[in-house]
């Protein structure tokens, strides 16, 4: 069942209307108003143009458009297929989102350098459809360094030491692991004649001995993990807290970490393929130190006072869950880690807008401070409150799901110790999430007694998004069926109509 | 007209050259204007002439109608025109932002400094369009001597530097005359193409050996290879403001396409004793790159931190000659021209901070973002670019690179490479960190409505910044429509 494929130029407009967005608003900078203006239009445009590609992607035709090329040889291609429109969907509509709750978060912290704020988040918001676009590894490589550097600006936004010294170790692990993915994809290139993704892989053990294609892998993921945090490479992520809390929850939360874990599934599932990496080994390697990583990570959120500090333990442990997923190398392993991203984005968007609530109207950020603050905020906190549920895998809430597939998936694998793993996640997630709601409805402190909710701006944003992570957990499909997409890409990716039956 | 395209190109700054004290004397205003349209003339002229090249192939043009081998060759073959052109647009670019440096000076003062740099120019644009191996020495001579001049000319540190560089570029000149006066002494010939036709029977003679060691001491010293870049900080950190730019970014890179030039084109690359040392200058480049780039981490001075950048982009270079396939060569050319531009950027936002605020260390960088924001904005794009990440164009030169030295299986210079971003990536940084985030020690005055800076400064660095990225998105349309026909077999 070949794809249809279409020539369309709607990828690359979905790339370059924030770019141009980003221009704008460099340019009307000394008008606030006017500035966010266009990053409100630019991030509807997109979502627009994003969400007119869906229908189509989902009768399943493949949208490609190739304008120049990116080095000899080589088209800067963007093509649509359903993984990556399953991340651009998901990031353009949570940057619709985010963008409301920038502007209330940005003006009600009264923070400094706002232009350069907005601009770099479109920026990033360009990169990030490139991302999920991409259809060759140098083109993938090119949007991927672009949202490294996008990136740094917001992490050094306070602009203070700690925010150069996070600033620093940033890029200290993001353009070591670049230019370790550079030489995977050099080589790749090198062995094979081009890099272009292909359902199920294009790499065989025809192109290379079994060594090169290992070191290749390892290159490759290397270069992708770091920015999924997987461990030991996730020490940039609870450093890069020291950003406004909207990056947290857009960039450290969806698309700059989600970019790192669909580079995984990217490499995984379309570079190498879960056949040729049945062959070769590494996935299970990749796979332990996924189950190690969400293990880990998980004990030492408990140890976090600082909200922000305990989500971003908890996203990195998170993100593994997509990295087993698909190294699992399992159908329902692969469609599993694909709805996980949906599912994590939605819940921990909610956790991270709720901290920043918090942040802007009380500015509490330690957790042991904020007893009896749901009396105060309990919207905000209840929004909390669901989302830790659905972060520790409750029914009825999106994170349900993915977490169902992905024990489904690992049982699949023959592995039953991985669902262990998620169990044993599961619970140690109640343990760090459900305390922090626990505290604020039912412990007193007279502390908070002139504050209430956060401002509309701030609020229904949170709204929006914890009522989606329980939409999403009762109809997957809820919005830009994500669940179908997930499940298309699974199918492409293993070859089979069928996601049941043992994997490789 | 249209016949005479390559003698324009040399003749016509020339004569500009020679005229310009005297225009300097009647008007102060005009002899800028003359070295601008001079220097015009040969960008046209260089155009033209790369055009042909590519379209009806390569140019010979005998000057004053002396057959070669005696008479004098201009030869235009897509490289060397390409390597014109090159020369020409940063010269010109240079020319239009040098006026606001000498608008104090003398006629006298302006009209040498005029005379001198369309002169360098001219020295420049004549050893990449000439045919015969001497002829190439008379323009490596006239661009030294004026290239002394110009960095004397900054000043009483400058002295030192210029005298310096003098002593030592002498020296290397004389070792590149040694080597074509042993070519001359076999094959009794002086033209490129005759040397061609000759050298091959007699490539395992020691006089051809020794030759080649000439050449490569020669233009070592002169391309600032290391361990032969003695000279190069100074010069580049104290020369006169108005031309650093230009010697920066073009000077090194001419004896660079020599390099090129006599070892893949005229005794050619098969030779065993080319390899070899292209081989030694390969893991010279590679040491070079790293030592330059800890070198530039360890310098206050902004300008003498790019200076040792160069000496470690010229490695780069050389790594690309020295991996010797079609994929390495187009590395090395397209990173020729990114890194003239991009270094020619950088120099141009030093001389332009040093214009406004009269600081040259990078503490004193704190907060120019507030007050140069488009300055910056251009030397953000080519500090990245130098870092090599994509899209700009530093990014394009380093993949051909990589992908070159992967396939020759040289795994070093692929590690080289990689890491030598990464170190360029701590010094970069560094900057941009005090231009963006430092607090300013002393609170700046704020000047309302006025540009940053004059205009015909700001739009060549804007212009520059902005051709880096358009390099970096069209590099495709630059490698297979010019650069493959510049290698060496003409892209086959």
């Amino acid at each position: 069942m070949a794809p249809e494929i279409l020539l369309d130029y709607r990828p690359l407009w979905a790339v370059l209307i924030s770019l141009v967005a980003a221009v704008l608003i460099l340019i009307t900078g000394e008008r606030p108003n006017l500035r966010e203006s266009w990053t409100i239009l630019a991030a509807f445009g997109k979502v627009a143009i994003v969400f007119s590609m869906l229908p189509l992607v989902l009768s399943g035709q493949v949208l490609e458009i190739a304008p120049i090329h990116v080095a000899k040889g080589i088209s800067l291609q963007l093509r649509v297929d359903t993984a990556g429109m399953l991340f651009a969907a998901l990031a353009s509509a949570l940057w619709v989102v985010t963008s409301f709750y920038s502007i209330g978060y940005m003006r009600g912290h009264h923070e400094k350098n706002q232009t350069g704020y907005f601009a770099a988040f479109a920026v990033c918001l360009s990169a990030t459809m490139g991302i999920a676009f991409a259809a060759n590894l140098l083109t993938f490589f090119v949007f991927y360094e672009i949202l490294t550097i996008a990136t740094y600006p917001l992490v050094i936004h306070a602009r203070n030491d700690e925010a150069i010294k996070s600033g620093r170790k940033y890029l200290a692990y993001t353009l070591i692991a670049g230019q370790l993915f550079l030489i995977g994809i050099v080589w790749t290139y090198l062995i094979v004649g081009n890099g272009d993704f292909q359902a199920g892989g294009f790499l065989s053990l025809n192109h290379a001995s079994v060594g090169a294609l290992q070191t290749i892998f390892v290159l490759m993921i290397i270069g992708t993990a770091v920015k999924a945090g997987v461990m030991p490479l996730h020490g940039w992520l609870p450093a890069a807290m020291v950003a406004p809390t909207p990056v947290s929850a857009l960039l450290h939360a969806v698309a700059v970490v989600k970019a790192g874990a669909f580079g995984i599934l990217r490499v995984i599932g379309y570079v190498f393929g879960p056949e040729l990496l049945s062959q070769i080994g590494v996935a299970t390697v990749l796979a332990w130190v996924a189950a190690f990583t969400i293990i880990v990570s998980s004990l030492i959120a408990m140890k976090q006072d600082n909200l922000k500090r305990r989500l971003a333990f908890s996203t990195v442990g998170q993100l593994s869950y997509v990295v087993l997923g698909v190294s699992l190398l399992t159908p329902l392993g692969f469609l599993g880690g694909m709805y996980h991203i949906i599912a994590h984005a939605f819940m921990k968007i909610t956790l991270f807008f709720c901290a920043g609530a918090i942040n802007v109207t009380t500015h509490e950020t330690e957790i042991s401070r904020m007893k009896g603050i749901g009396k105060r905020m309990p919207i905000t906190m209840a929004a909390f409150t669901i989302a830790s549920f659905g972060i520790a895998g409750f029914p009825f809430i999106v994170g349900f799901i993915s977490k169902w597939n992905l024990a489904l998936g690992a049982l699949q694998a023959g592995k039953g110790l991985y669902v262990a793993v998620l169990i044993g996640s599961a619970m140690l997630s109640t343990a760090y999430l459900v305390p922090v709601g626990y505290m604020a409805f039912f412990k007193t402190s007279d502390k908070f007694t002139k504050f209430g909710e956060a401002s509309n701006m701030m609020l229904i944003p949170i709204i929006i998004t914890a009522t989606l992570s329980l939409v999403l957990g009762v109809l997957p499909n809820f919005g830009a069926n994500f669940y179908d997409l997930a499940v298309m890409s699974a199918q492409s990716i293993v070859k089979s109509i069928q996601l049941v039956g043992g994997g490789w | 007209m249209r016949e005479q395209l390559p003698a324009l190109i040399v003749v016509v700054p020339l004569l500009a050259a020679l005229a310009s004290p005297f225009i300097a004397y009647f008007s102060k205003t005009l002899v800028r204007w003359l070295s601008i349209a001079a220097i015009s003339v040969a960008l046209i002229s260089s155009i033209g002439s790369l055009v042909h090249a590519l379209t009806q192939g390569t140019w010979h043009y005998h000057f004053g109608n002396w057959a070669p081998p005696w008479g004098i060759e201009y030869v235009i073959d897509p490289l060397g025109g390409a390597m014109a052109v090159l020369i020409s647009f940063v010269s010109l670019v240079v020319a239009i932002y040098s006026g606001p440096f000498l608008k104090e000076d003398t006629w006298l003062k302006k009209g040498i400094f005029y005379s001198l740099y369309t002169l360098l120019t001219t020295g420049l644009l004549g050893m990449v369009v000439t045919g015969d191996v001497f002829n190439f020495y008379v323009f490596l001579e006239i661009s030294s001597l004026t290239g002394y001049a110009l960095i004397a000319a900054g000043g009483h540190r400058a002295t030192v530097a210029a005298f310096r560089y003098l002593l030592i570029g002498t020296i290397g000149a004389s070792f590149y005359l040694l080597g074509i006066g042993y070519l001359y002494a076999i094959t009794g010939s002086l033209n490129m193409a005759d040397l061609v036709e000759k050298l091959p029977p007699l490539i395992d003679s020691p006089v051809v050996l020794l030759a080649i060691v000439m050449f490569v001491v020669g233009l070592g010293t002169k391309m600032a290879l290391f361990p032969l870049h003695g000279w190069q900080p100074d010069a580049y950190t104290y020369s006169h403001p108005a031309a650093t730019a230009f010697i920066a970014g073009v000077m090194a890179k001419v004896p660079a396409y020599a390099v090129l030039r006599f070892f893949f084109f005229i005794i050619g690359s098969a030779a065993a004793p080319v390899k070899a040392a292209l081989e030694v200058m390969g893991w010279l480049a590679a040491v070079g790159i790293i030592a330059g780039s800890i070198m530039a981490i360890a310098q206050k001075d902004f300008r003498r931190m790019l200076a040792y950048s160069s000496v470690a982009q010229i490695g780069y270079i050389v790594v690309g000659f020295a991996v010797g396939n079609t994929l390495g060569l187009i590395g090395a050319i397209l990173h020729i021209i990114n890194h003239a531009i991009m270094k020619s950027c950088l120099f141009l936002v030093a001389g332009g901070v040093k214009w406004r605020t009269g600081e040259h260390t990078i503490e004193k960088y704190a907060q120019l973002c507030r007050k140069m924001p488009l300055t910056m904005g251009a030397f953000l794009i080519a500090a990245l670019s130098m870092v090599g990440l994509p899209p700009t164009a530093g990014f394009f030169s380093k993949w051909y690179l990589v992908l070159g030295a992967l396939e020759a299986n040289m795994w070093p210079y692929v590690v080289i490479i990689i890491i030598s971003s990464l170190l360029n990536a701590i010094y970069f940084f560094r900057v941009i960190e005090n231009i963006y985030l430092k607090k300013a020690s002393e609170p700046s005055e704020e000047v309302k409505g006025s540009l940053e800076l004059p205009l015909q400064m700001l739009v060549p660095i804007v212009v520059l910044g902005l051709g880096i990225l358009v390099i970096g998105i069209f590099n495709e349309q630059i490698v297979s429509q010019v650069l493959l026909y510049a290698l060496p077999g003409g892209g086959n």
